[in-house]
């Protein structure tokens, strides 16, 4: 049985030709994710804005009007239902409240409220964050965030040049920045879950980019007196059929996730799909483009002046 | 490199089986493995409260509590030395961490600083050495002033955090909850992980209570209804009061006995009325003092308080000498059974906050399970259908290696004694999706070998040689962002970092080792003339 190629042997596809076009394009969908993420903004999870969130199941489908009596005869107010996943299945949501001790007092008032007054109705999971815990785990998520963008700056710095460090972490903040974008447009919950998303997206596309800019370093041995541009071209062409194969399976292994799961991982799952793509066509378009920009002169230097025929290897 | 000698390929093997031995005990129920079971190293994976079901508690001490209450201790102290020496003062008073007072005669100043740094408790600190926990010093006009040192309230927040957790976890073990799981996170908090229960309630109200119960003598002579309570003297609400007008009780803040001298308590019924009550007894130094105050006292009230509340005011018949009592003040069987639970595991020693509550229901985890299971299944099968049809033997070989990546990584977490959560769950999916990365990346490596020409075991040697720079840079940078995550995530997010990372690990094993050999083994044994890629 011949074997299936997704990417037909020795493509010759001038990526370069486009770079202007695909950085303008990818600064602009950074930009306008930015915009999204300000207004409408992004959903907050209770995780960073702190907050109350009760999932209740009822026997048959709920009855929402009941479940409201319940909870405002409780005295907690601000109190928002929603249906989540089946008809009897239901998101109860509160804001933080002023102090811990009357978090945990509303959690208890508003349980108790709607396990009494509704027959059959079971709270299946509580999460209560304080505001205080909230805004330490928005720091940290954050903290990590930078933590991991500084270390393969340097990592990717010791290993290759500075402009492939530059390149990577420039491709990586405008793939991080779309898929908060993306988080703004579908508003799916910003949470530590989305937060490790993120994460994963970036780890996900700097091992994607470093195997491209592997083949350059590569190439840049082998065909001393190849113009930088076209060295891009062939590199990216030579990794293509791995690039886009390596994105298929991660991406078949993380859809049935998406389709499956509830809530946070849910959430995780569908965010991690968009970053697999933003992050296989970043590396096509974006990554090297920039290592372009900034190296045009100077990865040559000094190696140049033997002006040694062509790779041997070929 | 494309040649494994034979003891190589028996500790590869070997190895792969020994790791399918270390994973045997999280799938399987120990009871049923019988003596095979004693000889393997029983380590387990465990599930998160995410997929067993279960309460999360972060639980924060109130420093600013401790830190009154020396300073409510040294003011009293002061008080008492400094009249008894009868050295004048005025304006003393319990600042933000310190105590000031102006002495009236600033040339007594130093007679007054000896008999205030006696105060002082000596604190082991960090390096061993003994330090005063006060800092006691005096202006020439005369005022003085008494400060908590700062690397010593951090001392102090240590040992209230450890103190709380043992206290804790003496009073959850009350309540039967099985393998609780409390520690301390941070500089004032505690983590408690409560598996299997649903709902916190109890627990919660049992965690949240000081309990710390104390014996004073009541003032007969104060006005209970003026503003402001006599020097020495505090006001106090009766436990009692339900329905009417809580009862104010004029108690003196010198503690007669403390509760830390109780040796046991529990809830009974008096024989005579059927009312529900505590007996408790005391230690050594409590019975000897409790006798004490109840000889000097007869016929006079004295209060039974517990946080801040006066839970009954008997009068004193007779001295008690046995070092026994008895609380009663309106429980029920279940409010007396509490207190007993209280008492009996001791006092915090500052008031406890739940600062964030996380519970999931074990129907829900178990939803989340078969979720996470049915992805993990349809996601393997995609991956091995894609390998093998667009890279044949070798996508095979891939597919082998894959097997035996989750060999390896549940044999790693089994060791580690990993917990599994549901993002865990999704890590292992990813695992799946980036392990065959490596592979990818070698056969595209050899399927270009072949391409320029080289013979078939040169093209795979080449492959793999060129390969494996690129998967350690790609993996490695890989794991920076997930050593991140698990340094900074918390909960069921850090499960994901671990499970991910152990992944990468292993999968750099399966593919530039196993698929090696593998490959290598059906060369020699095949001596094909081109290579199937």
């Amino acid at each position: 049985m011949p074997l299936l190629r997704l990417v037909p042997d020795g493509t010759k596809i001038p990526f370069m030709r486009g770079r202007h076009v695909g950085l303008a394009l990818s600064a602009l969908i950074s930009l306008a994710s930015l915009v999204l993420a300000v207004w409408p903004g992004l959903n907050w999870g209770i995780d960073f804005k702190g907050g109350i969130v009760l999932e209740v199941r009822t026997q048959g489908p709920a009855d929402f009007p009941a479940m409201r009596a319940a909870i405002a005869e409780a005295g907690v107010g601000g109190a928002s239902l929603q249906q989540f996943g089946s008809p009897s299945e239901v998101l109860v949501r509160m804001e933080a409240q002023p102090d811990e001790a009357a978090q945990q007092r509303a959690v208890a008032a508003v349980r108790s409220a709607l396990e009494q007054s509704i027959p059959g109705a079971r709270v299946v999971r509580v999460e209560a964050v304080g505001s205080r815990v909230s805004a330490e785990l928005f720091v940290a998520g954050m903290t990590a965030l930078g933590m991991a963008l500084l270390a393969i700056l340097l990592y990717i710095w010791f290993r290759f040049e500075w402009q492939f460090a530059v390149g990577a972490v420039v491709t990586l903040v405008l793939d991080v920045t779309k898929a908060v974008g993306f988080l703004a447009l579908t508003q799916i919950e910003f949470d530590l879950a989305t937060v490790a998303a993120l994460l994963t997206i970036i780890g996900y596309s700097v091992n994607d980019k470093v195997v491209v800019y592997d083949r350059m370093r590569e190439n840049l041995r082998k065909y001393k007196t190849m113009p930088l541009r076209e060295l891009m071209d062939l590199s990216i062409n030579e990794t293509l059929s791995r690039t886009i194969g390596t994105s298929a399976t991660t991406f078949l292994t993380v859809l049935p996730l998406a389709l499956l799961t509830t809530g946070s991982v849910e959430g995780f799952a569908w965010t991690m799909l968009f970053g697999i793509v933003v992050g296989t066509s970043s590396s096509i378009f974006i990554a090297s483009p920039i290592v372009l920009l900034l190296g045009e002169h100077r990865l040559r230097r000094g190696v140049e002046a033997p002006a040694a025929p062509a790779g041997s290897a070929g | 490199m494309m040649y494994f000698a034979p003891w190589k390929i028996a500790s590869i093997v070997g190895g792969i089986l020994l790791a399918a031995l270390l994973a045997v005990p999280s799938f399987v129920d120990k009871a049923r493995l019988g003596a095979a079971a004693e000889w393997l190293p029983w380590r387990q994976i465990h599930l998160g409260l995410d997929l067993k079901g279960g309460s999360y508690l972060l639980l924060e001490v109130d420093m600013a509590a401790v830190i009154r209450e020396r300073l409510d201790n040294i003011a009293d102290g002061a008080r008492t030395r400094l009249r008894g020496a009868g050295i004048g003062y005025t304006n003393l008073a319990a600042a933000d961490r310190a105590v000031t007072l102006r002495l009236t005669d600033p040339s007594r100043a130093p007679e007054a600083l000896r008999l205030l740094r006696e105060l002082a408790n000596p604190i082991t600190t960090g390096m061993g050495a003994q330090q005063p926990d006060l800092e006691v010093t005096a202006t020439p006009d005369g005022l003085v002033t008494l400060a908590l040192s700062e690397p010593l309230l951090r001392e102090k927040a240590t040992q209230a955090v450890q103190q709380s957790i043992e206290i804790i976890r003496r009073r959850i073990d009350e309540t039967g909850v099985v393998d609780p799981l409390i520690a301390r996170q941070g500089a004032n908090r505690i983590l408690v992980q409560l598996p299997g229960v649903q709902d916190p309630e109890r627990i919660k109200q049992l965690i949240g209570k000081t309990a710390r119960m104390t014996f004073h003598l009541l003032d007969e002579t104060a006005d209970v209804t003026a503003r402001t309570p006599p020097p020495g003297v505090m006001f106090l609400e009766g436990d009692r009061g339900r329905g009417g007008a809580p009862e104010r009780y004029a108690v003196r803040r010198r503690v007669e006995v403390d509760g830390a001298n109780l040796t046991d308590a529990r809830a009974g019924q008096n024989p005579q009325t059927g009312e529900w009550v505590v007996n408790f007894s005391f230690d050594s130094i409590g019975t000897r003092r409790f006798a004490e105050v109840t000889r000097n006292n007869v016929g006079r009230p004295f209060a039974i308080v517990l946080d801040d509340k006066v839970i009954t005011a008997p009068v004193i018949r007779e001295p008690i000498t046995g070092g026994r009592g008895q609380i009663s003040g309106n429980f029920t069987a279940a409010s007396a059974n509490d207190l007993a639970v209280l008492l009996r595991a001791g006092a915090l020693p500052a008031p406890l906050t739940v600062v964030e509550e996380r519970t999931v229901g074990p129907e829900l985890g178990a939803d989340a399970i078969r979720a996470g299971m049915i992805a993990l299944a349809i996601g393997f099968v995609l991956v091995v259908a894609w390998m093998l049809l667009f890279y044949g033997l070798f996508g095979a070989f891939a597919v082998v290696a894959l097997v035996v990546n989750m060999i390896l990584l549940l044999a790693a977490l089994s060791l580690m004694e990993a917990t599994l959560t549901l993002p865990g769950i999704a890590g292992i999916l990813l695992t799946l999706g980036m392990a065959v990365d490596a592979n990818i990346l070698i056969n595209e490596r050899i399927r270009e070998e072949v391409k320029r020409g080289r013979t078939p075991l040169n093209a795979m040697e080449a492959g793999f040689k060129r390969a494996y720079a690129t998967i350690l840079d790609s993996n490695l940078t890989t794991l920076f962002a997930m050593a991140m995550l698990y340094a900074f995530g918390s909960g069921p997010v850090r499960g994901f970092a671990v499970t991910i990372s152990v992944g990468i690990v292993c999968s750099m094993f399966s593919a530039l080792v196993f698929v090696r050999l593998l490959m290598v083994q059906w060369y020699r044994g095949r001596r094909p003339a081109a290579l199937p890629v």
